[in-house]
């Protein structure tokens, strides 16, 4: 069963929308055990990479988050979902993240507006299923004031350009993560669903 | 590149968009949910609902909107209007909006912008803005309405913007209370004034009545997004044709 992870922010509702809509089953859970048996999970969110943390340690998510990955399971994290990924976190004076992604959650630059929001194009930097459909520099929607920034460069599956070029899309093994909202990203949002559904070998019901 | 954000406005009242709309082949033209539908597919970027719904009992009917909205347009949604509590927001957010938009229950009370930052993130706290301009003053300035434009406030605009990004607001949108309805371009002056002011991305709002109106808002004006109603309800422009006219024009759009 696709699972997807609530705890207690992010914008849950608009993932199960697009999963829906798609024709697949889901399942939302604030049950860390739930994860033992998933197919696939998606961890959503919005807000804070730090206050997303104190969350899924809480709520006892970090370990088997973890375990997930390193099993090599099919799992997205999708934008402060991509950032949790990493080892750490400058925002909010600084907070450890889950570290699955060597790397450091950094602001974007002074210079322009902050948050980044609205429509911006992804760079294809290395041909991946996750694109499969989707035209090199489509636009997705974005809304963030931090980013993701790996040590690998061999995991950045896509860049976007604001005041830098920062890291967009990650992926590594059966391990996919987006900076964008592919939920609120139209139809070549609900297609990068689609795509990592296929990938991870989901089923539509 | 980042691209400027096209935005309709629809205002839902009790449960339906009240402003006249001349789409012919839509079975029900108040229906938000046609409506927005519409809107998605044409590719506009993003949609506002204003809720008037002016009896408190009724106020449920908003969120029904938002719920079945967001189940088949997946694109960014803002729900404004009688918001009072981080209650009411978080019942907007949790139907699926994914920004809320506040105004006067701000004005009165600034807090609330800081604990709906706090609690939901500042990306998703829209502070919105009547303002006014001031006759016989000196220099250029705008104050604050409140109250669906029935309150003076005696508060000056700029000052009110800077203030409310510092209590957490992530976006500011700014309606010209002047140019409001009147089709003849948005306050240019007032819109630079408040974008070159905050380091949040600025919504232009008020007065659009030709396509040129909104390269201005987005040019001169230096808006991140623009918003209008009546020139696409009444279907005097499509996204697509204001879209197309804007990228001619070397405004940085999105094309779905």
């Amino acid at each position: 069963m696709i699972t997807v992870i609530d705890y207690g922010a992010g914008n849950l509702r608009s993932v199960a929308n697009a999963i829906t809509r798609l024709g697949y089953q889901l399942k939302v859970t604030n049950r860390p055990g739930d994860l033992a048996g998933a197919s696939a999970v998606i961890l959503p969110g919005v807000g804070a990479a730090g206050d997303t943390m104190l969350s899924l340690e809480r709520m006892g998510f970090v370990d088997p988050i973890r375990r997930f990955i390193a099993e090599d399971r099919p799992f997205l994290g999708v934008c402060i979902g991509l950032q949790v990924l990493l080892t750490g976190t400058e925002e909010g004076g600084g907070h450890q993240c889950l570290d699955v992604i060597p790397g450091q959650v950094k602001k974007l630059p002074p210079g322009l507006k902050i948050p980044h929001m609205g429509w911006n194009q992804v760079k294809q930097v290395q041909s991946h299923p996750i694109f499969k459909g989707i035209p090199d520099e489509t636009n997705f929607y974005f809304v963030h004031s931090y980013y993701g920034s790996p040590e690998a460069p061999e995991v950045v599956a896509g860049e976007t350009e604001y005041g830098i070029s920062f890291c967009s899309v990650i992926v590594r093994d059966n391990l996919i993560a987006t900076q964008f909202h592919p939920e609120k990203s139209g139809e070549p949002g609900l297609k990068i669903y689609d795509n990592f559904l296929k990938f991870a070998s989901i089923e539509r019901e | 590149m980042l691209t400027k954000r096209i935005i309709p406005c629809l205002d839902v009242k009790d449960g339906q968009v009240v402003k006249g709309t001349s789409f012919i082949h839509l079975r029900n033209a108040g229906d938000p949910v046609e409506l927005a539908r519409l809107y998605y597919q044409q590719g506009a970027d993003e949609l506002v609902f204003l809720d008037i719904t002016a009896t408190p009992e009724k106020r449920g009917t908003v969120i029904d909107v938002v719920e079945r909205v967001s189940r088949e347009v997946f694109m960014p949604l803002t729900v404004g209007g009688g918001l009072r509590t981080t209650s009411d927001m978080r019942r907007m957010l949790q139907a699926g909006a994914d920004k809320v938009s506040v105004n006067t229950a701000a004005v009165l009370n600034p807090d609330l912008l800081r604990e709906g930052a706090d609690k939901f993130g500042s990306q998703c706290i829209v502070i919105a803005i009547d303002a006014k301009r001031i006759v016989n003053s000196p220099g250029p300035r705008w104050e604050v309405y409140i109250s669906s434009g029935q309150r003076p406030t005696g508060i000056d605009a700029l000052e009110w913007a800077i203030k409310a990004v510092e209590y957490g607001a992530g976006e500011v949108l700014l309606t010209s209370m002047d140019a409001d309805g009147h089709k003849a371009g948005y306050d240019i002056e007032l819109t630079r004034a408040i974008s070159e002011a905050v380091p949040v991305p600025v919504i232009a709002s008020g007065g659009a009545g030709t396509l040129e109106d909104l390269y201005q808002a987005l040019v001169a004006g230096k808006a991140d997004a623009v918003l209008a109603a009546s020139i696409f309800h009444y279907g005097t422009y499509s996204i697509g044709e204001t879209k197309q006219y804007l990228a001619e024009r070397g405004i940085p759009i999105r094309f779905s």
